[in-house]
């Protein structure tokens, strides 16, 4: 289960995912909002054929699959995964993917754009993973000819994505800077060198478990390396703050901090029954811990896990069938306390 | 920080839109940002779109431009466009241009794509990125009296020149 998170990454203390998505679309067809179901059955069977018919070793690595195919629970385990996005379940008609084996790579298709491709890094690897994006790009262009302009770049179904067609993300983990009530002074800094920012999975106050994605804004007139560079420089900074706070925490209010971990893990070890949020929010400080070294009986790659597994639909998934809210926050008590 | 939208809860989502060099900034938080329905997977702004373009017009826009102009590829007229802040086709850039420009800029404070050009489909398109790259280099080279290689940059120029015109 979510196996790209498995192995580390660098700036792991901080830094859950790095994140590359391209968006590319063929140049005879309608985008997906104007398709019809012919044209989009023949964007469908063109890209999977660009991948899988192709000689590149990556292919040999991809499944297919049709959204159609799969059950409505499955599709919103893949998407709390990270492995497709929200938008491609509202075509679930004609939507399609492939899949890396190691599930760091997926080829969406007929989503927001004919092609969304990402690929998804544990840790800070914003090079590689657009190294590797480039790549399955060229594999893709080799058997298909793109909708490009050569003035804007690579045409898009948003005005926002033209030009690279590209979102670099990294998720990161920064609850010292919640704590110490220093985050909102650092996302508004961020925003205004045209990055987005946004909480993870909140549902209406905060970011949930202290998860923050922050991307690029901007996707015409700067290349691709340059809007990585510009993102990995202003990420390294908040990695940077993150770590002073967590030491001023540390110097100052040791033995409270120690509580906190503490607690949020013996409540994670013996509770049964657990909502999703609250799971979030012990997790995040169990993390917290084990990064700032007060801990180190609990693996974090287990906490990084169970940050995806603890959302409703893996709940379900792994129960094999629908839950009601109740029964999911027992499921979750459950989950938690087997892996810890 | 609050949210503008609420006003209760903390803002988590925080963006910037830049028109006519004024700039507008917007805290929300995540159940008004999802309200707002443009921040769908990742982040985007196509609602704001609807806003964009009409501040960004000299005028109000003209009825007859939003109901007259129309893509003869794919069907979407302006209207739509400026409604789901989305294209229908690649052809939408041509039939929407004169519109787009201005909103390009807004969006992304530029109007050229230098990145990555697609290898078979940007052969010629690739190899004149590439000499404006040369050029830059050999002015910054003739600036440094670095004639040496100002002369190499300008034969490399010559023969990528000859390889579009042959
Ligand atoms: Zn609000
Ligand atoms: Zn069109």
């Amino acid at each position: 289960m979510v196996k790209w998170l498995e192995g580390k990454g660098p700036e792991s203390d901080i830094v859950v995912s790095s994140r590359i998505r391209l968006a590319r679309n063929l140049e005879d067809i309608n985008f997906p909002q104007m398709i019809t179901k012919e044209a989009a059955e023949s964007s469908t069977q063109r890209i999977k054929d660009a991948i899988l018919s192709s000689n590149s070793v990556l292919t040999r690595e991809f499944e297919f699959k049709r959204l159609r195919e799969i059950s409505e629970l499955d599709r919103n385990v893949l998407v709390e995964k990270h492995l497709i996005s929200h938008t491609l379940l509202e075509r679930p008609q004609i939507g399609s993917f492939l899949l890396s084996k190691d599930e760091k790579v997926t080829i969406m298709i007929n989503e927001e754009d004919h092609i969304r491709m990402q690929v998804l890094l544990p840790g800070l690897r914003l090079e590689e993973g657009w190294d590797l994006c480039s790549k399955i790009d060229d594999v893709l262009e080799e058997r298909l000819k793109y909708a490009f302009d050569e003035k804007l770049g690579y045409l898009t179904s948003c005005p926002t994505n033209v030009g690279t067609g590209m979102r670099a993300s990294v998720m990161v983990h920064l609850p010292a800077l919640v704590l110490t009530g220093t985050i909102n002074k650092v996302l508004q800094a961020v925003t205004q060198i045209g990055l987005t920012v946004r909480g993870l999975y909140g549902e209406g106050t905060n970011a949930m478990g202290n998860l923050f994605q922050i991307s690029n804004q901007i996707t015409l007139g700067e290349s691709e390396e340059k809007i990585i560079e510009k993102l990995k420089n202003v990420v390294l900074q908040i990695i940077n703050k993150e770590r002073k706070a967590r030491e001023k925490l540390l110097n100052s209010n040791k033995v409270q901090i120690e509580d906190k971990v503490y607690r949020s893990l013996g409540i994670l070890k013996s509770a049964r029954i657990i909502s999703s949020k609250e799971a979030m929010k012990l997790l995040s400080n169990v993390k917290m811990g084990i990064d700032m070294g007060i801990i180190d009986e609990v693996d974090k790659e287990e906490i990084n896990k169970l940050m995806i597994t603890v959302q409703p639909a893996n709940i379900q998934k792994r129960a094999m069938k629908e839950l009601t809210q109740f029964e999911r926050d027992i499921k979750r008590a459950e989950l938690i306390r087997e892996k810890l | 920080m609050l949210c503008e939208e609420c006003g209760k809860n903390p803002a988590t989502v925080h963006f910037k839109k830049v028109i006519n060099g004024n700039v507008t900034e917007m805290h929300l938080c995540e159940e008004c940002a999802k309200k707002k329905k443009e921040f769908d997977t990742s982040f985007s702004i196509h609602n704001f779109l609807t806003g964009l373009l009409d501040d960004i017009q000299e005028g109000p826009v003209k009825v007859d431009y939003i109901q007259a102009t129309k893509c003869d590829k794919c069907g979407m007229t302006y209207g739509k466009f400026r409604q789901t802040g989305r294209f229908g086709c690649n052809h939408c850039y041509e039939a929407f241009k004169e519109k787009l420009t201005p909103l390009f800029k807004n969006i992304h404070g530029h109007e050229e794509h230098i990145g990555k050009v697609p290898k078979k489909a940007g052969g010629v398109i690739r190899i004149r990125k590439e000499i404006q790259k040369l050029k830059n280099q050999l002015n910054i080279a003739v600036k440094n009296e670095q004639f040496e290689k100002a002369a190499e940059l300008r034969d490399r120029i010559k023969e990528l020149e000859a390889e579009i015109e042959g």
